[in-house]
């Protein structure tokens, strides 16, 4: 029994390790904030978090293939781009808008998919080209900034419930029970992790390869169109912003491997990556509550970022056969 | 014809497959029977591999017809010949590192609820599986990444059982294992056989076959060469099938008197770790040592502390006489110390597989075509040639990547990158591993001849009939430490095995060894 749970324990180690390092950090940014924790101060914060929480659980899931997916932050722009022109007018047509934006996001994540999977194209280079295929079409949806909104939609998602519990980290549950958990416990999920670890042996396994990369791609594609429908509520407005889809992509990154998610692949967990999310996240909620310029975040999200990464590679120090080091 | 006794289970006839100009298969054919052990025997590059990637759908066949009970079959991918009942256990393992043994075990056809995994149920089935072939100590939640090869294998094999297959293939499935460990298997596949199973075996120990196989077909250049019941041949007769010319004895000999001198190797008291208690040897310059016991009992371990691999190892190694510090493999092969070690996965410790023959050679040795940092490429060039010739190495060119040659030619470039670097004391990690016949015997006789040269060699062979004919004395291990040395005439397998087991001193008693067993 004991064996039993020191395995189940080390399975989730990296979840583990990145959710402590968040819950210190947000608990240093309450008791040093002010207003403690209002409602407001909630609010934005898990508006910012979840927003980067859900383009991170969208990496997360091509990072287990042992894949990447460089479009997360240009689908991003993009549906948010198309969410400001037509999730706006009566309530039917903000559902079908948001079932639009949603299946603009399926249909980039598909693209890349297509040509990762069939093109059998490397992933960081495929996705690299098609990034910048959808800032084009972002570009040409909404050439200046502006658009709008459904103020009473967008109101309701990105404000809080009875209770002060903020609604945006409802739909981050709501996205993790619908979508994450029967994924990690499907065979094709299952396949995801598989390919990762070692793809001849998952083909030898007779796992279906193909199938399974195509809905790890898609799935990114449709978290990152989540994320974009937020992004718009937040902002009442869309953006074809060059600078905001690049720091996403690369933020989300950063926030899988926080979260103990391998990039090699096979390991890890979207769970992981939405602590990584929030822990990247509070970085500069600290520095604002430490009353540091905030022209020192980029520096200081890199130190935590090193930091955090080599919490992870603790383990290092107590492997005693060097060839461990290179596997 | 109707099913039956005499129908086989599967059976192909006229397969044919080329890779490019190289012929893989030539008008083969094969039948295996339920409830029989069917061995298959050549030489690595025969056609064996091809011949079971064919049944696995591994492979497409460019000619020829397959047959599942008298029905005409194609497998277009190893799902569809899953599906049809044929469970392979591959040479190169199929596992996932990263997942559970569970979840490899499972991995094919995982059991469902409501279209999700059902993780009980794949437990249940793991936990069945593992204990089907004897390996019930295996936690069914340990990452696969966490195992030995050993265990890793028998949870290859435990994937395959899980399935349930009609037809189970098993490609050197127990070539990473020790000696108890392949008795297990070998219960295993006897109840299966009762069941009715039908088993292809493929192993090139030819004691194992000996051992368990009801029918033999050998192959030779990748064509049939003919089927016959085990036991109605000679080991030799076998042999002369397998390679196709007459068998001579596959050890070189012995010299008489062992050398003297002073040791090239001396170790004292080496421990590292709990796996590592407290081992002294001697190797004096022309001996062959060979290190023995069953497997995990430190020997790949001893190996790589004295190759610098393991952080803080106690003890003290000599080397010609001089004391020499174990900090890395760049140390350890340093002139003045010039140890060389043939690893025990040559795919991922011994090549860089997707670089060519050439750079895989040179590549320990590069310094000494180096001047000031550059590669001199004529010096390397003429150093590569030399090795391949003397190695007999077959590659088309040497500028091919070494992925494209045979297992045995594989090794084969492994050991000559290390010959390159002019190794004194040279430490070879279970190197016959999968390899085949006429291949082992070279690399024997390569063996005598550097001892002859001069070096000191340190041998570690899962094989006992390697231990036997190849080595002047022989160390078993037995939890970390030296439990015997045997020496010339005491290397019989029945003192191997008995100092594997640690049951101390029995060579003058045999009865009292077998009432021991």
């Amino acid at each position: 029994m004991k064996t039993e749970w020191r395995l189940r324990l080390k399975e989730q180690r990296g979840v583990l390790l990145a959710a402590a390092l968040f819950v210190a950090m947000f608990t240093l940014y309450i008791a040093k904030h002010p207003a403690g924790l209002t409602v407001n101060v909630a609010n934005t914060a898990a508006n910012k978090g979840v927003l980067l929480a859900l383009v991170a659980m969208a990496q997360t899931i091509p990072v287990l293939t042992s894949g990447l997916d460089l479009s997360v932050g240009m689908v991003l722009v993009l549906t948010n781009c198309l969410a400001s022109t037509i999730v706006v007018g009566s309530p039917i047509e903000v559902a079908l808008g948001i079932v639009a934006v949603l299946g603009a996001g399926v249909l980039c994540g598909a693209v890349n998919a297509a040509v990762v999977v069939y093109g059998r194209i490397q992933p960081i280079i495929a996705t690299l080209a098609t990034s910048s295929i959808y800032y084009g079409i972002a570009l040409a949806l909404r050439p200046a900034p502006g658009g709008d909104v459904a103020t009473g939609f967008a109101d309701a998602l990105t404000g809080s419930v009875t209770g002060g519990i903020p609604a945006s980290l409802l739909l981050l549950l709501g996205v993790v029970v619908v979508i994450w958990l029967p994924y990690r416990r499907s065979v094709l999920g299952r396949a995801a992790y598989a390919i990762g670890s070692a793809e001849q042996g998952a083909y030898m396994s007779g796992v279906p390869i193909d199938r399974a990369k195509f809905l790890a791609y898609a799935l990114a594609g449709l978290l990152s169109a989540i994320a974009g429908l937020l992004l718009t509520c937040i902002t009442y407005s869309g953006e074809a912003s060059a600078a905001l889809g690049g720091s996403y992509t690369l933020t989300a990154i950063a926030a899988v491997v926080v979260g103990g998610t391998s990039l090699f692949g096979g390991s890890g967990s979207a769970i992981g990556s939405i602590f990584g999310a929030f822990v990247l996240r509070t970085i500069g909620d600290l520095l604002f509550v430490f009353d540091m310029d905030a022209l020192w975040q980029p520096l200081f999200l890199g130190a935590v970022l090193l930091a955090a990464i080599s919490l992870g590679s603790f383990r290092l120090l107590g492997v005693r056969n060097r060839l461990e080091l290179y596997r | 014809m109707t099913a039956g006794a005499g129908v086989p289970l599967f059976r192909m006839e006229g397969v044919s497959k080329h890779y490019g100009g190289v012929r893989a298969l030539e008008d083969a054919r094969f039948h295996c029977l339920g409830g029989r052990i069917h061995a298959i025997l050549g030489e690595n590059g025969a056609g064996k591999s091809t011949l079971i990637k064919v049944m696995a759908g591994v492979v497409q066949p460019d000619s020829g017809t397959l047959h599942m009970a008298d029905r005409p079959v194609t497998f277009r991918s190893p799902s569809a010949a899953a599906a049809a009942g044929i469970a392979c256990v591959f040479q190169e393992l199929s596992l996932l590192p990263d997942l559970t043994v569970a979840d490899n075990i499972a991995i094919s056809d995982p059991p469902r609820r409501f279209g999700l995994i059902d993780r009980r149920a794949q437990r249940r089935i793991a936990e069945a599986a593992l204990a089907r072939v004897g390996a019930e100590d295996i936690h069914p939640l340990i990452p696969v990444r966490d195992l030995p090869l050993s265990r890793r294998q028998m949870v290859e094999i435990a994937k395959a059982l899980a399935r349930n297959p009609r037809i189970l293939i098993l490609d050197e499935a127990t070539s990473a294992l020790a000696a108890a460990e392949v008795e297990k298997v070998f219960s295993t596949l006897r109840q299966l056989r009762r069941e009715g199973m039908a088993i292809v075996y493929i192993s090139h120990r030819m004691h194992e076959i000996a051992a368990i196989a009801d029918d033999c077909t050998v192959y030779r250049n990748g064509r049939y060469v003919g089927t016959f019941p085990a036991g109605s041949k000679t080991d030799a007769e076998i042999v002369e099938m397998i390679i196709g010319r007459e068998y001579r004895n596959v050890f070189p000999p012995k010299p008489e008197t062992p050398p003297g001198g002073v040791p090239a190797l001396r170790v004292r008291d080496l421990s590292w770790s709990n796996q590592l208690n407290s081992i002294s040897l001697d190797i004096r310059p022309g001996e062959v040592v060979g290190l023995g016991g069953l497997d995990g009992q430190g020997q790949r371990e001893l190996l790589l502390a004295l190759f610098g691999v393991l952080d803080g190892v106690a003890g003290t190694v000599e080397v010609a006489g001089k004391r020499v510090a174990l900090t890395s493999p760049t140390a350890a092969k340093s002139r003045g110390v010039a140890m060389a070690l043939i690893p025990e996965d040559r795919k991922t410790e011994g090549l860089m597989l997707a670089m060519s023959v050439r750079e895989n050679l040179s590549f320990a040795a590069l310094g000494r075509f180096a001047r000031f940092g550059m590669i001199d490429r004529r010096a390397e060039a003429a150093a590569v040639d030399e090795m391949l010739a003397l190695l007999k190495i077959r590659c088309d060119d040497p500028g091919q990547p070494v992925a494209a040659l045979s297992g045995g030619n594989q090794q084969k470039v492994v050991i000559g990158k290390w010959l390159l670097t002019q190794p004194e004391v040279i430490l070879l990690n279970d190197p016959t591993r999968g390899i085949d016949v006429g291949t082992k015997q070279e690399l024997y006789q390569l063996l005598r001849r550097l001892a002859e040269r001069g070096a000191a060699i340190l041998f570690y062979s899962t094989d006992y009939d390697e231990l036997i004919g190849c080595c002047d004395r022989v160390l078993v291990l037995y939890d970390g430490a030296v439990a015997r040395t045997l020496e010339g005439a005491e290397i019989t397998e029945r003192n191997l095995v008995a100092a594997a087991f640690n049951l101390g001193t029995l060579a003058g008693a045999p009865g009292a060894a077998e009432a021991s067993l």
